[in-house]
């Protein structure tokens, strides 16, 4: 069964100009457990279906199902990672890390195991007392996935949540996710417009196409698992990569045409 | 620019410029120029101090050569003798009381109304549709030209200056503050929804907290309207009060005292910005310090 799906979404904005389909008829399925990376150019809607899919924004048409049923809001059973550094500025580490925990009133000791078991996992225990400000983007990037992860999400949305980490940086958090998704085997749906990162990181890369957004093609990454460095030279990966971007720019020149 | 080896600049053939490390030394000064460096913390601190001794100086010169007559411009020595007599002889300390405690019952009314409306009206958009185009209006309409209604009012006493100073701060002050609730990033708010917040946790745990910052740097601004306006307040009117001093003084031509009036004014400003600072520092450790 899928983790988390979208049936027919639709998503219109009216705007100065007349109406903007930013999102049109998109239905997409990502299975329990799978890694899905959605891939496209910036404006195509990817980060709206996102939002979508979290409950932050209410699609004009069509419906998102966690586990076969509907979605009503946002909710817990959803995590979400921005791109941005969202950590909770006035909270140290540790605090924001069981902020959703807190909200749920759960108990201190429940709140500090919790905390406890992410912060060594994430590699931040000597920071559990710093303010955001303190670390690094990386570092809270990886505070960020914390946060999510310790309400114990169904499925982990991203929006681009390496975007602002230099490349460096970027390479060992993409690496750093692959560890922590095989570890706790979430669902994720990452969005992304780096398509060696989607390639990396996903089971599938779903290819959008802008103005009006659609999916415009489902690849699956059959690359085995645990990928490497190796794996970005391989003729496998830049066979992948050449199809997708020839798939985003033949729907560029379409919609500039 | 002429090819000579000295020159930092210089990188036409020639002798390389000797062993000085990858960039050209600069001078102290030329560094201390460029925009935005930063700065020892003594030398700060001298040149806030020489400013003040410049404008003291200049004072002086023109004091005690007689370019300006005394009962013009009084010496510096002879104002700051005028302070301490005011203090010591002439009761100015009820006066700085009475302005001290107008100001804070003023300030306070306006700031415990304006930070829960302006963090309302930034947060939610009936209440922005509501509240902002009245405040926006009267925000335009000088808190001094209430005087004359608020003496008729109220007439002259605490309840008139307190009047004047709640309507230069509140309507202002509610604007800023909803600037600053507005400008918590929707990215907050999403985030906690996402962890499964309701909208009322929403509120308190994340937009709330997310504006502290800001309300208290709002209120240190807002603190120093409030004694411009309490001031003119005590300059229309006022049986007490450092500006009802100041007024005394010069129908009698007491220069020393209006010059020592003023110099007062400044100090308590300073003082209270310092309060304000020190708020901030002490309740807010993980923002980076403000400045202004």
């Amino acid at each position: 069964m899928s983790a988390i799906a979208a049936h027919d979404v639709s998503m219109v904005f009216p705007t100065r100009r007349g109406e903007v389909r930013a999102i049109d008829h998109v239905s997409m399925e990502i299975p329990d457990a799978s890694f899905a990376c959605i891939v496209g150019a910036s404006g195509c809607g990817k980060s709206t279906l996102l939002n979508i899919m979290a409950g932050l924004v209410e699609p004009t048409s069509g419906s998102v199902t966690v586990d076969g049923s509907p979605i009503r809001g946002a909710g817990a059973d959803r995590g979400m990672v921005f791109q941005s550094y969202t950590l909770y500025p006035w909270l140290k580490v540790r605090e924001n890390i069981e902020f959703g925990l807190a909200l749920k009133g759960a108990s201190k000791r429940e709140r500090r195991r919790v905390s406890d078991s992410l912060l060594g996992e994430m590699g931040l225990r000597e920071f559990e007392r710093a303010y955001p400000r303190e670390l690094s983007g990386g570092m809270q990037q990886r505070a960020a996935i914390a946060r999510a992860l310790a309400n114990d999400p169904k499925v982990l949305l991203m929006d681009e949540p390496f975007g602002a980490l230099d490349a460096l940086t970027r390479a060992s958090a993409q690496r750093f996710l692959t560890e922590v998704w095989e570890q706790h085997r979430r669902t994720i749906a990452f969005v992304t417009h780096d398509i060696e990162e989607a390639i990396f990181l996903g089971d599938t890369v779903f290819v959008m196409s802008p103005r009006p957004g659609r999916i415009r093609e489902v690849i699956a990454v059959e690359l085995p698992r645990p990928r490497t460095l190796d794996d970005l030279g391989s003729p496998a990966f830049a066979d992948l990569k050449r199809r997708i971007l020839s798939l985003i720019l033949e729907s560029d020149g379409a919609a500039a045409a | 620019m002429a090819s000579d080896p000295a020159s930092p600049q210089a990188t036409a053939p020639g002798p390389p410029p000797p062993a000085a490390g990858p960039a050209p030394r600069r001078s102290r000064l030329d560094r201390y120029l460029a925009p935005k460096e930063p700065i020892p913390r003594t030398l700060a601190f001298v040149l806030g101090v020489s400013c003040f001794a410049l404008v003291i100086g200049i004072w002086a010169l023109l004091s005690y050569t007689g370019q300006v007559r005394s009962y013009f411009l009084p010496t510096p020595v002879t104002t700051a003798r005028t302070l301490y007599d005011m203090f010591a002889h002439q009761g100015f300390i009820h006066d700085v009381w009475a302005s001290t405690y107008r100001i804070m019952l003023g300030f306070l009314i306006a700031a415990a109304i304006a930070v829960p409306l302006g963090i309302a009206i930034g947060a939610f958009r009936v209440v922005q549709a509501f509240f902002e185009p009245l405040i926006a209006a009267v925000r335009y309409m000088p808190a001094s030209a209430f005087i004359p209604l608020l003496i008729i009012w109220l007439g002259i006493a605490n309840g008139e200056k307190i009047a004047v100073i709640w309507i230069g701060v509140f309507f202002p002050l509610a604007l800023l503050i909803a600037d600053v609730s507005a400008n918590v990033p929707k990215e907050f708010l999403n985030i906690a929804y996402t962890l499964g917040a309701s909208r009322w946790q929403v509120f308190w745990r994340v937009l709330v907290p997310a504006c502290w910052p800001g309300v208290v740097d709002n209120l240190r601004i807002a603190v120093g309207w409030a004694w411009t306006y309490l001031i003119v307040a005590e300059l229309v009117a006022a049986n007490t009060g450092i500006g009802h001093v100041i007024l005394s003084a010069s129908r009698f031509l007491q220069t020393d005292q209006i010059i020592a009036g003023i110099i007062t004014i400044g100090i308590l400003g300073l003082l209270t910005d310092a309060i304000f600072r020190w708020l901030h520092r002490t309740l807010f450790p993980y923002t980076e310090r403000v400045s202004r």
